[in-house]
């Protein structure tokens, strides 16, 4: 792998309850690179996202064995913080959930809990990441009213400000543009293409085309285990598994 | 022969359709007259009697109603009682629910037994709950007052508010708390700035209900707040309410 690993998985094993979602999962994702994962639904393409920023914590009866190292340490380690490994990674939904405040107070959320109570610091922050966002000049007028009243592709970028706004190294998406409308994907996956000079992404997607737009790597999951793994035209195009070849042509869903 | 079959079972179901339709409007109709029925009595009966003095001055001689004076101990005294016990039960409630919502985990044994147990707890009849604070007093060697009547009260109206929170905070969708997570905050952070905020208009609701609940009820005050025609000025001093008001107009003979 040319480019440093930022997160390194391995021996990871999920189960929920008897059900055992994730196989033996071992792989590197690449510092500053859009990582994509594919694969049918009910894969487990969602579960290994998650378990990169300990959100199946609270999932009941869920099992987790093996690594996963973040910049080399162990999120899973017994005394590892979970509010800072969250603090490292921005996560987008598949469908937006803004908090229930104002649009100002959503982007201010997650820096106001890390103690930043400087008033003209967390306006910069707003603007700045709202612009990172594009979309600073369709809400620079109603900062205060309620983050309810956008519409659902402006909400995503809105979520996208608010995960940047904590300053995370890895942005994880969850068919982050499952919800929305073309121009509104559009406009979310142009965003990804300037993010990645600062940011590791990582983007779980059922959609091809989407996958071969944005991936520099590409890790296909098929009944929980990793099928394949590498930079995304081999994967896409010259895939070495006949598994991931049938699935790129279709064959299996 | 098809066509006439036809025929009949439509006219089957337009029978059927008149027979309901004419159920419906007749239980509307019986419903609201009863209503009527009662606000009417109310205000015929009691239009004549109602006047400033009533709702302004405690009453002049003793505790009966009908001579000089007011009934404004009853009034204030349901206020504070009611006020005071509807703050002590959504102190209990609403770490209760949050709980139940946010920390507990969502199918665990313990999640139901809280459930079944408020269940329970609101089928119990209030003037058990009014026996229950009578040993409670009898316990602490508290008199029948203000203080104890809330406490009582808190009780009985605990079950319904929780519930009644309980049932919108589990409309919460869980992947709004994961947005609250995955910015790094704590689960306390997330159930008072997130949770909190989301269902205030349903959390109000709950409080107005119990509130609702508790300013209603007689039976459990009988033995705990004691009775009064003056307005207390201490938690330590019995109070009236308005249901008791009642109660002991309707039960004793007037002097």
């Amino acid at each position: 792998m040319e480019s440093k690993a930022h997160i390194s998985i391995q021996n990871l094993n999920i189960y929920y309850g008897k059900d055992h979602a994730l196989k033996d999962i071992n792989v590197e994702i690449p510092k500053k690179k859009i990582t994509v994962i594919i694969g049918p639904s009910g894969c487990g393409k969602s579960t290994l996202l998650k378990s990169f920023n300990r959100l199946l914590d609270s999932v009941d009866n869920v099992k987790i064995t093996g690594k996963v190292l973040v910049d080399g340490e162990d999120i899973y380690d017994p005394k590892a913080e979970v509010t800072h490994i969250r603090k490292k990674m921005g996560l987008l939904s598949q469908k937006p959930y803004p908090l229930p405040m104002s649009i100002y107070d959503n982007i201010a959320y997650g820096p106001r809990i890390h103690e930043e109570r400087n008033k003209k610091k967390i306006d910069k922050i707003v603007e700045h990441f709202l612009r990172t966002a594009s979309l600073w000049d369709e809400v620079k007028d109603k900062l205060h009213s309620p983050a309810s009243q956008l519409s659902v592709g402006q909400q995503q970028r809105l979520c996208l400000a608010r995960g940047l706004a904590v300053g995370p190294e890895i942005i994880l998406g969850d068919e982050p543009t499952s919800a929305l409308d073309p121009r509104s994907s559009q406009n979310i996956e142009a965003r990804f293409q300037e993010l990645k000079q600062q940011y590791t992404i990582v983007v779980v997607t059922h959609i091809l085309r989407q996958a071969k737009r944005l991936a520099d790597y590409v890790l296909f999951l098929y009944g929980g285990r990793l099928i394949e793994y590498g930079p995304a035209h081999e994967v896409l195009e010259n895939p070495k598994e006949a598994m991931t070849k049938e699935y790129i042509q279709g064959v299996i869903s | 022969m098809v066509q006439g079959g036809v025929i009949i079972t439509m006219h089957k179901h337009a029978i059927e359709e008149n027979v309901f339709r004419v159920l419906m409007i007749a239980s509307t109709l019986l419903i609201l007259s009863v209503l009527l029925l009662i606000l009417g009595t109310i205000v015929i009966k009691g239009l004549p009697y109602l006047s400033w003095s009533m709702i302004t001055q405690a009453p002049k001689s003793g505790y009966y109603l009908g001579k000089d004076g007011g009934i404004l101990n009853s009034i204030l005294g349901s206020l504070y009682l009611t006020g005071g016990a509807t703050i002590m039960a959504l102190m209990v409630s609403l770490p209760v629910t949050l709980y139940l919502n946010v920390y507990a985990k969502k199918k665990s044994r313990l999640v139901y037994m809280t459930r079944f147990a408020f269940d329970v707890m609101w089928g119990i009849p209030s003037i058990v709950y009014g026996a229950f604070g009578f040993t409670l007093m009898l316990f602490f060697g508290l008199k029948a007052s203000l203080l104890a009547g809330m406490i009582t009260v808190a009780f009985l109206i605990l079950p319904v508010m929780t519930r009644s929170m309980d049932e919108v905070i589990r409309m919460v969708p869980p992947p709004l708390l994961e947005a609250s997570y995955a910015l790094g905050a704590t689960r306390f952070e997330t159930a008072f700035k997130v949770v909190v905020r989301q269902v205030m208009p349903g959390i109000s609701t709950a409080v107005l209900i119990a509130f609702g609940r508790g300013i209603g009820d007689a039976a459990s005050l009988i033995f705990t707040a004691g009775f009064t025609d003056s307005i207390p000025t201490s938690l330590l001093q019995p109070v009236a309410t308005l249901p008791l008001t009642i109660f002991f107009q309707l039960t004793f003979d007037h002097p």
